[in-house]
């Protein structure tokens, strides 16, 4: 064999391995198109956002579900985004934080409080999806070995089909369909729900052990902190008006004197006069019975958000902006249709994603 | 570090890119950085038990050799002035000088295998018997078995032997020997290979030849395949089985036997293709361990064909020694003229027999079931021997019995006898095995077979597809091989096929393998012997 085919077989041989890797990656990948399990796709979504907002929120569910970007706009011009994803972890909001400076600088960060309670690691398939989503950079590398626990390995994170590839087994018609991207599912990060569930027989938290807050949690928080000085951003420190998980007097005790003793606002929107002032009312506000807002109740929270954030931190209001109008503009019309799409659904099925009572099952 | 680990194929990748850039006379340096590295993974603490096998190995071997030389010198010096009887008194002397250094290798290695793998063995079956009567045991030690313990100073010792033999001269350089002692591939689970046959490769340098990359790429990939494709799949559903003998008995006991027939030889064969394949790729040699194991007629035939650098090891250095000592000689002598000649001479077959086998066992584990399992084979193999004139009367007789078909029954028998033998090594109880064994014939549960229980055995619709697709692929690829290998087949039917070949392969065991979340990443069944 001739050194010129030897090097012909080797690339041959070399190039088809990694077409079909990549096809199979691709297959096999979750597309986090089914209802409810859409969340997933949550991260990587900012990547087709236009990078300019005054306000950035990072955490978990209680930030993508409980903010209506689009009542921010059009009540007060403010753009904002909200780098969301289940059960985010302090560390991964870091880095999320971090990498979104590598495109853009916002005037505010919004942060969650809620994941200050976890100290380790958690679940991987919430660490999945609140890494898979971003793109490769050192950022993206620390929160993978922040996030990664026991079982998981690095390698699965940079080459999916390692995690994924039992799932040839259960390659659908979805996976063919949105083989080259999703379509979008939010509306700048925000996760619409549009059903009712009052909230009712609220569990009240057990007594812990232990309310301290884990040091790596303090040391993100510093380092969040610190990141936001660096680059002229005020981080606003926020807990989301969730009934449950239970957020302990102890631990609101422990993020108040944090927030005094570096000059920070710390709002509690669980407190009864905050929460009376933005009009939550938890009867008709949340669509699973207090654990997250629907909305209606998002777009209460977020109109009395917007005029904390305007009073407070001097944001203009940028309404007259063409790009930004016209990106708005755009996210306004696809939320509008939604909540029409959601409450048909729900008189003509019972439940927003229209699914069928076997698809329900 | 096992051999499915991100880190060792990584690694594996590296080493070979840097082999082949390097200059040849360093490449064998690089094979044995990289050997102490992957040791050293395992547990820094274990480099000083394979140290200590090659430093004492490398001393002992080097005076034996010293002592062989002089003699032979001083033979010639003395050729003519020293009687016959002189001479011979000289050369008795100085072989004693090397036998007696040879003893002291082997008790030393052999003792160090003994105390770290046999120590708590032995201690607590002296408590048991001190129980008996009503004393107070001694503290049952424990040691963490180095990895691939039993296989290097197996190895090593028949080195130390062959050159005692003077077989060959013994090796001058201590970090070449430290080589041929820890080979990386060959320590997870052998095999056992001899250092005439090892050291031409390992020294050699040989550079990079594509035809030869490329059959040794195909051969690892094959071994990963087996491995993780066939035994780490069915591994769940063999542990289930065995996990819970009073729900798991009858007809499960046989799918035991069947599955854990599968995942042994896909486990162990797959390894060993690796190892191969990594020696191939190298341009290293390494000795062939199997043989279509599943072809044999009888059970003696099958240990030519499995794990046969193992079987050849007890040959040459246990299995011929103990035939032709002393003490069997008389034996035999003495059973001749007691019982007559047909007697006498199937004594010391017998004696090394069961001694062999009982160290087999032993190799294979700590524990009675290990011994109780080579026993067992001693006895079918000695019975087989007994009966061998029957059974050519039986084929001369009776010409069906020269048929394919026949060879086929007789592969079907000793694959199930050596699957019932198994049995041992999967309960590791030898009563419990002995009752399993027993439901197999009194509790009657073939309904099994189809009610659906097979798909609570840990194993889902697909992966039984896999499981058999693949097992008939094993069968195939064996026939195919009976003509010679199978690469070389395809290859000359055409490179890209070849080519293809390996890319669907490679694409085989990253789909089809049982790795990553919701798999245990297993370890290869002989890397705990």
């Amino acid at each position: 064999m001739t050194k010129r085919n030897v090097i012909l077989y080797g690339l041959g041989m070399a190039v088809s391995a990694a077409v079909l890797l990549a096809v199979f990656q691709r297959l096999v990948q979750p597309k986090y198109m089914t209802p409810p399990s859409l969340d997933g796709n949550l991260i990587g979504d900012y990547y087709n956002s236009g990078y300019d907002h005054d306000v950035l929120f990072i955490g978990d569910c209680e930030c993508y579900e409980n903010f209506s970007p689009v009542t921010l706009w059009q009540d007060y011009g403010i753009p904002c985004y909200i780098r969301g994803s289940a059960q985010q972890l302090i560390w991964q909001s870091y880095y999320l934080l971090e990498d979104a400076l590598r495109y853009e600088k916002p005037k505010v960060a919004v942060f969650n409080v809620l994941s200050m309670k976890y100290g380790e690691p958690q679940k991987e398939e919430y660490n999945r999806m609140s890494i898979e989503g971003m793109r490769w950079s050192m950022s993206k590398v620390n929160n993978i070995k922040a996030s990664m626990t026991e079982e998981e390995s690095f390698l699965s994170y940079v080459f999916p089909v390692l995690r994924y590839h039992s799932g040839w087994s259960s390659i659908s018609a979805e996976d063919f369909r949105y083989f080259f991207g999703v379509k979008p599912n939010f509306f700048a990060g925000y996760y619409l729900r549009a059903d009712v569930k009052p909230a009712a027989n609220v569990p009240k938290g057990t007594p812990l052990t232990d309310y301290t807050f884990s040091e790596t949690c303090w040391d993100y928080l510093n380092r969040m902190r610190t990141l936001c000085e660096e680059n002229d951003i005020r981080l606003v420190l926020i807990k989301a008006p969730s009934l449950y998980p239970y957020w302990y007097p102890e631990w609101n005790d422990q993020i108040t004197d944090y927030a005094a003793a570096y000059d920070l606002p710390y709002i509690n929107f669980l407190d009864e006069e905050v929460l009376a002032e933005t009009g939550i009312d938890y009867n008709t506000d949340t669509y699973d019975a207090g654990l997250h807002l629907n909305v209606y109740g998002a777009e209460k929270l977020s109109h009395w958000f917007g005029g904390y954030l305007r009073d407070n931190y001097a944001l203009p209001d940028r309404s007259n902006e063409p790009l930004l109008a016209n990106e708005y503009a755009n996210i306004a019309a696809r939320y509008m249709s939604e909540i029409e799409w959601q409450k048909n659904n729900l008189t003509e099925y019972g439940n927003v994603f229209g699914l069928t009572a076997q698809e329900t099952q | 570090m096992l051999f499915t680990d991100s880190a060792f194929i990584i690694g594996l990748v590296l080493l070979c890119i840097v082999y082949f850039v390097i200059p040849k006379r360093f490449r064998w340096m690089l094979l044995l950085a990289a050997s102490l590295a992957f040791y050293a993974y395992t547990g820094i603490g274990n480099l000083l038990y394979i140290g200590t096998t090659a430093l004492s190995t490398y001393i002992i071997t080097l005076l034996s050799d010293g002592f062989a030389r002089e003699r032979t010198q001083v033979l010639s010096l003395h050729k003519k002035d020293w009687s016959r009887d002189e001479k011979k008194a000289y050369k008795a002397r100085m072989n004693k000088r090397r036998f007696r250094l040879l003893v002291l290798c082997l008790v030393l290695n052999f003792g160090i295998l003994a105390v770290i793998k046999y120590g708590a063995f032995t201690v607590r079956n002296v408590n048991s018997l001190i129980g008996l009567f009503g004393g107070s045991g001694m503290k049952v030690p424990e040691f963490l078995l180095p990895m691939g313990i039993s296989f290097y100073i197996f190895q090593t010792m028949g080195y130390a032997i062959d050159v005692y033999r003077e077989k060959y001269p013994a090796e001058k350089n201590f970090a070449r020997l430290l080589l041929f002692v820890s080979f990386f591939p060959q320590l997870v689970q052998g095999p056992i290979s001899r250092y005439d046959d090892l050291s031409k490769g390992l020294f050699a340098g040989n550079g990079f030849q594509p035809r030869r990359v490329l059959f040794g790429t195909q051969r690892i990939l094959w071994g990963y395949a087996k491995k993780m494709v066939l035994a780490d799949r069915i591994l769940p559903a063999v542990k289930l089985l065995i996990s819970d003998p009073e729900q798991y008995q009858g007809v499960f006991v046989f799918l035991g036997i069947l599955y854990y027939t599968l995942e042994l030889y896909a486990d162990f064969t797959g390894g060993i293709d690796i190892t191969i394949g990594i020696g191939q790729v190298l341009g290293i040699p390494i000795t062939e361990n199997f043989n279509r194991p599943f072809f044999s007629k009888n059970i003696s035939e099958y240990w030519r064909r499995w794990h046969i650098t193992l079987g050849t090891w007890f040959k040459e250095y246990l299995f011929y020694p103990v035939s032709v000592c002393k003490p069997l000689l008389d034996l035999s002598k003495w059973s001749r003229e007691k019982f007559g000649k047909n007697v006498g001479k199937y004594v010391p077959v017998f004696v090394s027999s069961i001694i062999v086998w009982f160290v087999t066992g032993l190799w294979h584990g700590a524990a009675w079931n290990f011994i109780v399992w080579g026993l067992m084979n001693a006895v079918i193999i000695l019975i087989s021997e007994i009966l061998a004139p029957q059974y050519a009367k039986f084929h001369k007789r009776f010409a069906w019995s020269n048929t394919h078909a026949y060879d086929g029954f007789q592969a079907l028998r000793t694959t199930l006898l050596m699957g019932f033998l198994r049995m041992f090594d999967c309960y590791r109880d030898v009563p419990l095995t002995f009752r399993m064994f027993g439901t197999m014939f009194t509790k009657w549960n073939l309904h099994v077979l189809w009610d659906g229980s097979l798909m609570q055995l840990s194993l889902s619709r697909a992966d039984y597809v896999i499981l058999i697709v693949g097992a008939l692929t094993l069968f195939y690829a064996s026939l195919r091989g009976r003509k010679g290998s199978v690469r070389k087949q395809v290859l000359e039917i055409s490179p890209v096929l070849s080519c293809a070949m390996t890319v669907a392969l490679l694409m085989i065991i990253v789909v089809f393998g049982a790795y990553g979340l919701g798999y245990d990443a297993s370890q290869f069944i002989y890397n705990q012997f």
